[in-house]
């Protein structure tokens, strides 16, 4: 029963403010707002026993991400932001259709069956703790897509100077 | 014990609220946002399949997911700023060179 309350204080929480995030007039509100909601994410990632993602979420999204969107935020001019309307003229159309995804993706998962269970039992995870077996299966199952990830980064990081920088003269 | 399906319900409402702002807002600054709310849905759902489905592999995704996360945040709001300094507006709907 506590885990149900605790799940449903989460999940409420989390929609929520996804909606609070998307349909507030100024983008200062909607990034205070996606702070609060990386928070619950990482709360309910505790709940499922991903400490180590739970952490990760916190420092990577909050500390880093929503910084980087502050930044772009104080670009823009606040005062036309909140005169301007929030939504494109096409903005019921995008309704529709996210309804109409929901609803299809809602309907198929009556289908869905579970693959049988792997060898990673909650027994063995809290005997070896979760960042442990993470390390352990990231440096050596997973050590190529590992590489190509740190490949994506720094393409990524350089991209971004190259983009930002002002374009040389001449 | 929660059942799988609520956290799937769960993902895939924020998954939808993520799609709805994507296609609607005006500000393209909400619009990164949006995709950011999408990919937590996804994340949550991977690490849900994780636990339950006892397999650490969808905790390795959803950190794989994370990292493409950040480099799709750091390359979009360089974009933005590249447009701030062409056009001098955030709104989408005011750029229109290519519609001919």
């Amino acid at each position: 029963m506590i885990q149900q309350l605790y799940f449903g204080y989460f999940a409420f929480a989390i929609t929520v403010l996804s909606l609070l995030v998307i349909t507030r007039k100024n983008p200062i509100h909607s990034v205070a707002w996606m702070l609060l909601l990386f928070f619950h994410i990482a709360g309910l990632y505790l709940f499922l026993n991903a400490e180590f993602l739970a952490v990760v979420q916190i420092i990577v999204y909050a500390g880093g991400i929503l910084v980087l969107f502050l930044f772009a935020v104080l670009l823009v001019n606040i005062k036309e932001e909140l005169t301007a309307g929030k939504y494109i003229g096409a903005g019921a159309t995008g309704f529709t259709f996210a309804l109409a995804l929901l609803v299809v993706v809602l309907m198929s998962l009556r289908s869905f069956v579970a693959a049988p269970p792997g060898i990673y039992t909650i027994d063995l995870i809290q005997q070896e703790t979760n960042t442990v077996v993470l390390g352990k299966i990231l440096y050596t199952e997973f050590l190529y897509p590992f590489e190509v990830v740190s490949l994506i980064l720094l393409v990524a990081i350089v991209g971004a100077i190259v983009l930002a920088k002002r374009r040389l003269k001449g | 014990m929660v059942p799988l399906s609520w956290y799937m319900v769960l993902s895939m409402i924020v998954f939808s609220i993520g799609v709805f702002g994507f296609l609607s807002r005006k500000n393209i600054i909400l619009i990164l946002m949006s995709i950011e709310l999408m990919l937590n849905a996804v994340n949550i759902n991977l690490i849900a399949l994780s636990h339950y489905l006892q397999d650490m592999r969808g905790q390795i995704l959803a950190f794989f997911v994370i990292a493409v996360a950040a480099a799709e945040a750091a390359i979009g709001l360089a974009i933005i700023i590249a447009l701030f300094r062409n056009k001098a507006t955030a709104h989408v709907d005011d750029i229109k060179e290519m519609q001919g």
